[in-house]
Formats: C-alpha cells, structure tokens, sequence
C-alpha cells in the first residue's frame, strides 16, 4: 500500500504543527506524521497528569480541523525507500508516502550522559520524568532530585511538584554568575521572565552535578557535588538530564549536511536537500517560540510563498538571540565528562562499559569492537554520549531508523529494484 | 477507565494513561532485563532510549508512547 503528500511534515510537535497551518492555504495535500499518541511534541504533551496551555490547545485543534491535513499519529519513520519515498509504520501497519516536499520538525530529546548507577530503575532522563509524569506516572509523595543542566530542570521540577512529589534538590551544574547572566537577559523576552518566575524552586542549586546515583535494585539516593563539596540526598527518584540534542539523524539519513549536531538551514529553513525543509528543534536548540516561527516560515516556503515566510524573518531573528543566550548559559562543564568509572555501562542496549570504549579511534572502531550503539536504541542515547564524552562524530543511521515489524520490512518488497 | 492486564494482574487506569505509566502505578514500573541480567524502567520517556519496551498484546511496543487500552495484556517478562 502506498499513498502521496505534497507536503510531508515529520513531528507533530510546536515547529511541525506551525508548518501545516502555514502550508494549507496554498489547498496542498499535507500528511502530518508523528510517533506520539497526541500531537503537541515535547513542550505540549498531553496526558492525564498534564496541563496543555490554552495556545497550543487552539493550534492543535486548528491543525486538526483543516481538511488538506491528514495526522497520523503513533506513527514513525522506518526507511527511505527511494528518492522522496518513505516507509512509515503505526501499531497496526506499515505503508509508503510519496512526497514532493519534506518537512522534517523532528525536535530534540536530552542528552542523557553516563554515571555511576545511572542504570537503576527510579533514575530517569529530566524531561523525561515530566514526560513520564503527564503521562500519567505517579510520584505523589515520592522525594525526587532534579539534576543536569538547563532551564527544563526547572520545568521538570515543577510538574513533579504539581503532581504531589517532594522536589528534594535541583543539580545545575552551570555556575552561578552563567545562570545569573541568562537570568538577567531575560527582559528581553519579557514572557520568558515570567515562565522562570514561575518556576523557581527554593532548592535550586548551581555549580552542582550528580555523582552517582546509589542503590543496589532500584535507586535509594543521590551523591552530589555541591560547590566542590560531596552531599547526599535519599530519594526515589533521580531525573538527570544535560540539555537538549537537536533530532538530527533522519535528516542525516537523507544526505542533509550538519552544522554541528543539527541540520544546516538556509534563510528559508531549506537543508542542503533540494525539496527538504527543517525547522524546530532539530536544526538547533532554541525553545518553543523559535520552533513555532521556524515552523511557519518553513511550511510557507514549502509551497512556494516565500514573500510570506520572508515577513517572518525579524520574528525568528528575536527568538534566535533568545536561544543563542540560552546555549551560552548553560554550556556544559569539563568534569562532566569523568562521571562514568570505567565499568560504568555507557550502552544501555548492549551493556558496554566505559573501560570498553575509552582509547577506541573513533564511533565506527568502538560499534566494531564492543557492539556500542548496535542495539535498539541505534546510539541515539550511547551515540550523543560518546559524542560528547569522546569527540565522535555518529555516522548517519542505516535502515531501519527504529525497530520494526517484519510485515512493515515486506514492504520494501514492493519498489522496484533501483 | 480501560482496564488492562499487566504480567497477569489487572488494573484500571485514568483515560490517556502511558503503559509506562500503569507499570508504575501496578508495580516497580520495571518494563525489561538487560542483556546482563539488571531490571531496567523507561529513561527517556519519550520513544528515544528503548528501556521500555515490553510486549504489548503480542507485539514488542514502547510503553511510554502507548497508551492503555481496555483489554490490552502487556508482559515485562516475555
Ligand atoms: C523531554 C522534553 C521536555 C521538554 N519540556 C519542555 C517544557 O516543559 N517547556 C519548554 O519550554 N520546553 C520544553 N522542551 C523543549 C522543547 O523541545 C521545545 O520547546 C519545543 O517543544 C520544540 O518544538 P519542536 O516542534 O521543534 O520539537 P518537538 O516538540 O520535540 O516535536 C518533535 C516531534 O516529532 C516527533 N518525532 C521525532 N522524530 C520522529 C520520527 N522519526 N518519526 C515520527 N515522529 C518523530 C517527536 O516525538 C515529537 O513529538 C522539552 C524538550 C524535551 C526533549
Ligand atoms: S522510555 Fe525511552 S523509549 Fe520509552
């Protein structure tokens, strides 16, 4: 089976939702794809512990309202198949999308670096417990530590928080004067100022990291380092995250060129690809603001408008500046990378240690000798640590992009030999 | 409420509850076994790290970006 876009957009999240309501006046046929059960990516996910802001409310039941918009949610792409063909796959079933154009609004997700003990079930990614958390995940009365770095601690903290748990420390390891720059910036964007108003958590704490987590089946506590000093803290839950990585593999996978670890774009949110947008996250951390104008200007030029998307210019500018702050601030510290003890396990999947990697040449050398980043996962968690701890650079991802079902492979069956 | 079956107990959750989440609410939240033996609980929450998956009416699924449904058997174990 196989169907056609003219606009395929990938990631249903602020910048994707944004580039569908801006391409549909234009009457082209737009298939909006997603792996999550709602659309709303990260920032507005949905759930029965989760509260979705009036705003994304409305552009989601817009988006879903238009007629040349067809979601598919729970949905993830599996391979490229032929030049614009992708082979997709929901719970049910697996089939190809033809597209003239691509729109990739694939996001971000946390850089999640090995420690000791990192392994024991309760220790979990910092935006990852909030995304557990509005799920539906329980941790009234709980005592959870909150560590890594960025303002998404604070965001994290705060549903926890709402939720019933009691937020027993909050580990950022930029320093003070870094946190307090950013802090002080922030009128510029004055909405900004008073999202971290309202987030502030008494237990904030800077020049701080995790040091191991403890516990023998599942966590009991924390070890931190508190301005050069060692504390602990007993806990049920660790939620530990070093920032945001932009999603670039698909992208990677389609011949797109990197500028660091996000896809390159040009002024109209066009990669190196001929007919292949990017906008949101995965063409550089940036917030929800900057992802949404991202995703506008990218759905206009997709259908040709480029007198509209160039009206946005000056937006996406401002939020630029915001993210550029952002990424300043918080830029992670060297003694980050001495978390792991060499039998630390750095790949979650195949279970390799750290000893097992470290003197390695490169990513392709460590994969050979120690299976790292062979499981099923494909490196996106390993990979991105590796990356930071050992200067490699991932090699783009080879088919299929996440594990499928051998009826959704048979599909490939169906092209024509190339 | 659906109700579903988790390793054979079952349970009645809130209407757009994660599997991940039911795991917790039923149990330890544990979804699987590591290739060395440890017992494993979703990472990322967010369909990246693989930690949670489990069998889902027969077919390997992530728990956190499948909600529960009524009638749904999810294994940790098979
Ligand atoms: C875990 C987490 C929690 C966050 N919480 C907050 C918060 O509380 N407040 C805040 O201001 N910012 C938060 N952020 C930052 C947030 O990423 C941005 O503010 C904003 O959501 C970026 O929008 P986006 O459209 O670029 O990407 P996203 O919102 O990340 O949307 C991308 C979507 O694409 C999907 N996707 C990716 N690859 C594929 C694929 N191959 N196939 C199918 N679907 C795919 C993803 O699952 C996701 O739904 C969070 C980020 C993360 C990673
Ligand atoms: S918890 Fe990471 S994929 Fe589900």
């Amino acid at each position: 089976m196989s169907a056609h876009a003219d606009v395929l957009i990938i990631g249903a999240g602020p910048a994707g939702l944004n580039a569908a309501l801006a391409a549909a006046p234009s009457g082209a046929r737009i298939v909006l794809l997603d792996d999550n059960p709602w659309p709303g990516g990260q920032i507005w996910r949905a759930g029965p512990q989760a509260s979705v802001p009036a705003q994304a409310q409305r552009l989601r039941e817009h988006v879903g309202a238009l007629n040349n918009v067809q979601h598919h949610p729970q949905t993830r792409v599996i391979a490229a198949t032929g030049p614009r063909q992708l082979l997709v796959e929901d719970a049910e079933r697996g089939w190809l999308i033809d597209y003239d154009t691509l729109i990739l609004c694939t996001g971000a997700r946390e850089l999640l670096l090995p420690f000791p003990g990192w392994t024991l079930p309760g220790v979990t990614g910092a935006g990852g417990l909030q995304a557990l958390v509005k799920g539906g995940l329980p941790v009234r009365d709980q005592r959870v530590v909150i560590a890594g770095s960025g303002p998404l601690l604070l965001a994290s903290a705060a549903t926890a928080r709402h939720n019933g748990a009691q937020v027993v420390g909050v580990a950022e390891q930029a320093t003070r004067g870094a946190v307090a720059g950013f802090a002080a910036q922030l009128p510029r964007w004055p909405n900004k100022l008073l999202q971290a108003f309202g987030l502030f958590d008494r237990h904030y704490r800077t020049d701080s990291h995790v040091v191991e987590a403890l516990g023998t089946e599942r966590l009991e506590g924390v070890r931190l380092r508190q301005h050069g000093k060692l504390v602990e803290l007993a806990c049920e839950r660790l939620a530990c995250g070093f920032g945001l990585i932009p999603n670039s593999q698909l992208g990677q996978a389609l011949g797109c060129t990197l500028h660091g670890q996000a896809l390159a774009v040009d002024a109209w949110q066009a990669t190196s690809e001929p007919g292949l947008f990017a906008a949101g996250e995965c063409t550089g951390f940036g917030g929800s603001e900057l992802a949404l104008v991202e995703g506008t200007i990218a759905g206009l030029a997709a259908v040709g408008d480029r007198q509209g998307a160039a009206r946005h210019w000056p937006q996406r500018a401002r939020w630029q500046g915001f993210a550029k702050a952002l990424n300043h601030a918080f830029a992670l510290a060297p003694q980050l990378k001495q978390l792991a003890r060499p039998d630390t396990l750095v790949c979650r999947c195949e279970d390799v240690p750290y000893s097992k990697l470290a003197g390695q040449r490169d990513w392709r050398e460590a994969k050979l000798s120690s299976r790292c980043g062979m499981g099923a996962c494909q490196g996106r968690v390993c990979g991105a640590a590796a990356q930071h701890l050992f200067g490699w650079q991932p090699s783009a991802p080879r088919p299929p992009f996440s594990p499928a079902r051998i009826e959704t492979l048979l599909c490939l069956d169906d092209t024509p030999p190339a | 409420m659906p109700e579903l079956t988790l390793d054979g107990r079952a349970l009645r959750v809130a209407e757009g509850t994660s599997v991940a989440a039911a795991l917790a609410l039923a149990g330890d939240g544990c979804t699987r076994t590591s290739v060395s033996g440890q017992r494993r609980a979703p990472l990322c929450g967010m369909g990246i790290c693989q930690e949670c998956r489990v069998s889902i009416d027969g077919r390997r699924r992530l728990a956190c970006q499948t909600l529960c449904r009524d009638g749904m058997q999810v294994e940790t174990r098979a």
